[in-house]
């Protein structure tokens, strides 16, 4: 079955791209072989190879060749159908090869493979094999991957690139309940390893990120292709980084640290003075106060907050926080 | 893809055509080509390939004079196509695909490397793509910070040159640095982080260093040695996989530390309500968790395993101390 379906798509690929003038469906019929007698069974299954070829990519073009002509019919043109000439070196093919194993996600994995098939077929070279342990073949020893867990990021993808707005449902950082939130989405963008969409917030009327595995629940397209206009000149790498940004650190703190301890803090330090018994005196700047005291929680009985009092009060709340 | 090897398996009659018009141009751009090596390059079993070659054989269309377009032969296990009409070239690259490729490459692009083959592959590839590459620019992934990318600068001239590093590298779980040599093996870039592979000469054994975590480091002028049976990471199965002798740590998270879930790969997540989870993630070294379980205060609880429930609360009895 399946079979005779492959074989029966692509003699209306060889036969749509080898003709000039359009070919109605009654011609295409007399052509191919398998479609069925009967005029409305023959309909649907021609409904639905048109659907799959299109699906595939395959440029199907309806037209009609003369003004008078009662129905439409289709063709293939050839430079909309080829791939344009492209010759590949062998250390492009090398990082082709990388590139095509970089996703590991339901959504783009395929994707990936059917170019990097694609472009075998036009004659590029066989990239060195990932798992082979040759040194020498492999270019400069980059193994490249991302991931897409969440399961939001298939609908997007295709929301961004079909521009189509979205709904969905969303749990900011905090809150216990989702909101549902209706997204003119620009972009998808992974930053810091965490992917985001960027877009325009219909409800807020305004640019809004969200963070993808905060989105529960299916995403639903919420309007036709091609409905979603991005902004000229929109970065939505910027719109996210502006949205991670981290604050300045605009205030001092004055710490008690145990010498040869608080490691990551001293990174941050300015002025470091021996305070006895083992313990250093370290002043360092910081941006805000519960943050900052979470962070310093973190180190335990290896460090102590002499100043600001609000820093002091927030870590000793922490701790005893652990204890409650 | 090649690495699944090739097993039998349902190919949907969409798939299967996509195959054939790509199958058919890559031998006719090879002349001749062995039904081994082109079997390899699509990741099927010699079987499923003579298969697919002897349905293209048979397509036949039957109007207005019969005739069949595809003409080729495997005798003697070598493949040859001597008429192959429309579909001599591939298939034009899909908006999904041009863009798998070029988000992919885009990323390798922001690891220096010294080598101009990834620049010169993305223009091919935006080339070849035309139309298709636009929604390509509406994904985006950052890759680390500069600081980073200047040390992936260093580790890609020392693998080309083949030579050791020495480092300075911050240990977060354990708030100390070391120093170390370590012959590089490979970059990863995972997740948006960057991370060398190597064998490091103070543990005798091959470790990752997340270069956002190394402090310091410089090019040996001294060759490197790799032993024989270093074996690299299988990043396709997660960098960080759990083993069957790490600790299971138990945690009971607020809402507002919902976000533990997120960054960290746990075994198992159950909602408890009220935007409450619980928690279980395995991991060879606890002390990570202590510092996390402190700095999250009265928003995390440390069920299990008991010795660290202890370790947590004698931590922050012993920080609370310090301020009575």
């Amino acid at each position: 079955m399946s079979k005779r379906r492959t074989e029966r798509l692509l003699s209306i690929v060889v036969l749509l791209l080898s003709t000039r003038r359009y070919l109605t469906a009654e011609e295409i019929r007399a052509a191919v072989s398998g479609y069925p007698e009967q005029y409305d069974a023959f309909k649907r299954m021609f409904e639905r190879d048109k659907e799959e070829l299109r699906e595939l990519g395959i440029p199907l073009e309806t037209g009609l060749n003369n003004p008078f002509d009662e129905e439409p019919g289709y063709r293939i043109k050839k430079q909309d159908y080829e791939l344009p000439e492209i010759r590949l070196e062998a250390d492009e093919a090398a990082v082709l090869g990388i590139a095509s194993r970089v996703w590991q996600s339901a959504a783009l994995e395929g994707a990936a493979a059917g170019a990097l098939l694609k472009l075998k077929a036009a004659g590029a070279p066989e990239p060195p094999d990932g798992d082979d342990d040759g040194d020498d073949k492999r270019w400069p020893g980059i193994e490249p991957r991302l991931s897409t867990q969440e399961p939001a990021f298939g609908p997007l993808w295709e929301a961004v690139r079909d521009r189509r707005p979205v709904t969905f449902s969303h749990t900011a950082p905090g809150r216990s309940g989702a909101i549902r939130r209706e997204l003119e989405p620009w972009g998808v963008v992974n930053w810091k390893g965490r992917w985001y969409v960027a877009g325009h917030d219909r409800a807020r009327d305004a640019p809004r990120v969200f963070r993808l595995s905060r989105i529960t629940g299916p995403v639903k397209m919420a309007g036709p292709a091609g409905s979603v206009t991005v902004p000229p000149g929109t970065d939505v790498r910027e719109l996210v980084k502006d949205w991670n940004v981290s604050p300045a650190r605009d205030h001092t703190a004055v710490l008690r640290v145990r010498a040869g301890a608080g490691f990551g803090l001293r990174r941050w330090a300015g002025e470091v003075t021996p305070d006895g018994d083992g313990w250093d005196r370290v002043t360092v700047s910081f941006a805000d106060v519960p943050w900052y005291a979470d962070y310093l929680a973190s180190f335990g009985p290896d460090v102590m907050v002499l100043e600001p009092p609000d820093l002091r009060e927030a870590v000793i709340s922490r701790l005893k926080g652990v204890l409650a | 893809m090649s690495r699944a090897g090739p097993s039998p398996r349902i190919v949907t009659s969409a798939e299967r055509l996509r195959r054939l018009l790509a199958l058919v141009p890559y031998v006719v751009s090879r002349r001749v080509v062995g039904l081994s090596e082109t079997a390899a390059a699509f990741g099927m079993t010699e079987r499923e390939l003579i298969d697919d070659l002897n349905l293209a054989w048979c397509v036949e269309l039957k109007a207005p004079d019969p005739y069949c377009p595809i003409d080729l032969s495997y005798e003697g296990g070598e493949i040859t196509v001597s008429q192959a009409e429309s579909i001599a070239r591939p298939l034009r690259l899909a908006a999904d695909e041009a863009s798998a490729l070029l988000v992919a490459l885009r990323m390798l692009a922001e690891v220096p490397s010294g080598d101009s083959a990834v620049a010169r592959l993305i223009a091919k590839i935006e080339g070849a793509a035309g139309a298709s590459a636009a929604a390509s620019s509406q994904v985006a992934i950052q890759v680390d910070s500069q600081n980073v990318g200047d040390m992936a600068a260093k580790i890609t001239a020392a693998l080309a040159a083949g030579k050791r590093l020495h480092l300075r590298h911050y240990n977060w779980s354990r708030d100390e640095a070391t120093e170390r040599d370590v012959d590089p093996m490979r970059l990863l870039v995972v997740e948006g982080r960057t991370y060398l592979e190597g064998w490091c000469r103070r543990a005798e054994g091959v470790r990752m260093f997340r270069l956002d975590r190394v402090l310091d480091l410089q090019v040996l002028d001294v060759p490197r040695e790799v032993p024989e049976d270093a074996e690299e990471r299988d990043v396709d199965a997660g960098l960080f996989r759990p083993s069957e002798s790490d600790e299971r740590v138990e945690l009971e998270l607020s809402a507002v530390a919902r976000w533990v879930a997120e960054d960290y790969p746990c075994e198992s997540v159950t909602e408890l309500g009220e935007g409450r989870l619980r928690v279980v993630l395995r991991t060879p070294d606890t002390r990570w968790v202590r510092r996390l379980a402190l700095r999250l205060g009265e928003d995390a609880r440390v069920v299990a395993p008991e010795p660290l429930v202890a370790e947590v609360r004698a931590a922050a009895a012993a920080a609370l101390a310090l301020y009575a």
